[in-house]
């Protein structure tokens, strides 16, 4: 277990994969004025909480800063299978000139090399591309960690939706209200939210743009309205509306036009997602007695079940692929993170809490961010998919929940 | 942050002019591509509109992506009405009117007998009062998800509205609607600050 407390979130990795990727990040050469922390401690920090990597000690060791100056011998009695190398060369108007590469220890060859001219202010970024691109080299998958989530934090009686970066530092604020914010949901190209907000004395859906902070109700029909979904072309939403009778979903144009009826029925259909290819609606009902998930045509028409364990299956995610649901199942009273194979129709759970909510796929569908309690604390966590490796990004002193991860 | 946009395009003319990359360089430069300065132009571009951003119509402020934290503004500061004369029989500690909350069983959504006679007794003052409206708030435990909290909160006042509604209530004058599990009038998890939350108020919307 390993733990790093910087700015305001922490990180903990908790178990992991058997085999893991040896890396040494050799701490790049800098300027005494460069940004904290430094890049390889946040590419390290990436590349722990994926559970794919363990880091070689570097204290004491050479720091190579070009390819010819590596003493392989060295780094592979280290049990270093790549290397990380790089520097930081201050340049005029306070910015950074960042080149790093990535070395084969093995086979002694460079398997990437990039440089980046950036400001202050992208210092967290550089170190997120550079894990995304060690992680794609050495996994042969895609990296996520040049993304960002939502969450809501509440403070007291203060709501705020913070959107951060993808290990949880870096939040911002998006909208803060007294009113209960929650189901923030990223439109597909990441430039807004779709969100449920309370202020008005109800529940009502709300699409803002993260550019320039402007927002508009695409959903304010006569009763409740909630639990947006973004199709994947982004025109349209689906939400729950309570216009007609109980929760029942519906197609909305983003604009709040055109409402279109999906599910009939006096029970409860919530929590629609729409799957990758825009074709299938998963979501929630009660019709079979006990929530479950369901699937049907985008379009509307017959559901078909797809969960059976258990009398309690709420909250559908679908992997970036298509194959894989999680979602929480409840079971004797503990609500965990649980996945789904779809092909298969095998489950398990993913995780050890019990107050598990609100799953989401990271944009490599490695990685489930969900919200949990840990001691009376609402905290956001993530699990591998293998269900190895869990992380904690928890803020102190905060109730942080409704994560989801955007691209 | 108006001069946000300048290193970005410093960087987009420094890449331009292909400083880095030479015929044997091993290092690629990224900085106009898929690079993080390109990426981090949104909230430049987030800077120059951020005035379009602000403050909502009810205590809610939104912000750009990028800009500075805003700050809490004050909240549903309405004055309280205590002027009015006349006795409200809605006030009325006697009155069945004067109870506004009808309770449910776990997972359940079945309006209970024995608050019949305070629904009759609503039914009965909104039908003399047409002018008058109630909001119908169903309320969950917190335990489970957030959204289907909702939508069971829903169906709890839905119930309410639908016995209103029998009893001869013109549908005009209700509105169902949920606050799920997110705001318990008892905090806590306990079974008695469970028991509290699974509810429904009904609101006179002159009285709100």
């Amino acid at each position: 277990m390993t733990g790093m407390v910087y700015g305001a979130m922490e990180i903990q990795v908790i178990g992991g994969a058997a085999t893991k990727i040896p890396v040494a990040l050799v701490p790049f050469a800098g300027p005494a004025d460069e940004p904290r922390p430094a890049l390889t401690q946040i590419v390290g920090d990436d590349l722990v909480r994926s559970g794919q990597f363990r880091l070689v000690e570097t204290a004491g060791a050479q720091r190579p800063t070009e390819p010819g100056q590596v003493d392989y011998k060295l780094w592979r009695g280290k049990g270093a299978d790549a290397l990380v190398i790089g520097q930081v060369i201050a340049l005029p108007g306070g910015r950074f000139d960042v080149r790093f590469r990535l070395i084969d220890a093995v086979r002694q060859v460079q398997l990437a090399g990039f440089s980046y001219n950036v400001t202050p202010d992208q210092w967290r970024t550089t170190a997120h591309e550079i894990a995304d691109v060690v992680y794609e080299k050495l996994t042969g998958q895609k990296g996520a960690f040049n993304s960002r989530i939502a969450f809501v934090q509440k403070r007291g009686k203060s709501y705020e939706l913070r959107v951060a970066d993808a290990d949880g530092q870096n939040p911002r604020t998006v909208v803060r209200s007294g009113e209960p914010l929650i189901s923030p949901a990223f439109s597909p190209d990441g430039t807004r939210l779709a969100y449920v907000s309370f202020e008005d004395k109800k529940p009502v859906v709300y699409v803002q743009s993260l550019r320039d902070g402007s927002r508009y109700p695409a959903a304010a029909f006569k009763g409740s309205n909630s639990a947006p979904a973004w199709a994947p072309d982004g025109t349209r939403l689906a939400v729950v509306l309570t216009r007609d009778e109980a929760s029942q979903i519906y197609l909305v144009n983003t604009d709040g036009s055109g409402a279109t009826r999906l599910t009939r029925g006096g029970n409860i259909d919530t929590e629609p997602v729409f799957s990758p290819d825009g074709a299938t609606l998963y979501f929630t009902s009660d019709r079979g007695g006990s929530p479950q998930i369901y699937r049907m045509p985008a379009s509307g028409g017959e559901a078909r079940r797809v969960t059976f364990e258990g009398n309690y299956n709420v909250s559908p995610a679908i992997s970036p692929d298509g194959k894989y649901l999680a979602y929480i199942r409840r079971e004797g009273g503990r609500f965990q993170v649980a996945l789904l194979d779809l092909a298969s129709g095998q489950s398990r759970v993913l995780t050890d809490t019990a107050h598990d909510e609100s799953p989401s796929f990271s944009p490599n569908g490695q990685t489930v961010l969900y919200a949990t309690v840990l001691n009376g604390r609402g905290i956001l966590a993530t699990v591998s998919v293998d269900g190895k490796t869990r992380a904690r990004l928890s803020e102190s002193g905060v109730d942080a929940r409704e994560p989801v991860w955007g691209p | 942050m108006k001069n946000c946009l300048w290193p970005v395009l410093f960087a987009l003319m420094l890449s331009a002019c292909g400083s880095m990359s030479g015929p044997q360089a091993t290092v690629e430069d990224r900085t106009a591509a898929k690079s993080a300065a390109a990426k981090d132009a949104k909230p430049a571009d987030a800077a120059t509109a951020a005035s379009a951003a602000g403050k909502g119509g009810k205590g809610v402020e939104t912000a750009a992506l990028g800009a500075e934290a805003v700050t809490g503004g004050a909240v549903d500061a309405k004055p309280l009405d205590g002027g009015k004369g006349g006795a409200d029989p809605r006030k009325d500690p006697a009155s069945p009117l004067s109870k506004r909350s009808i309770f449910f069983d776990f997972d359940s959504f079945v309006v209970k007998d024995e608050y019949r006679p305070i629904l009759e007794a609503h039914a009965a003052y909104l039908m003399a009062h047409r002018d008058a409206k109630v909001v119908l708030q169903g309320n969950t435990d917190e335990r489970g998800s957030r959204e289907y909290n909702l939508a069971l909160g829903q169906k709890r006042a839905e119930a309410v509205r639908r016995a209103l509604a029998v009893l001869g209530v013109a549908e005009t004058q209700l509105e169902a609607v949920s606050f799920g599990e997110e705001k318990p009038r008892s905090e806590g998890s306990t079974e008695a600050a469970y028991a509290d939350n699974r509810r429904v108020d009904i609101v006179y919307t002159d009285e709100q």
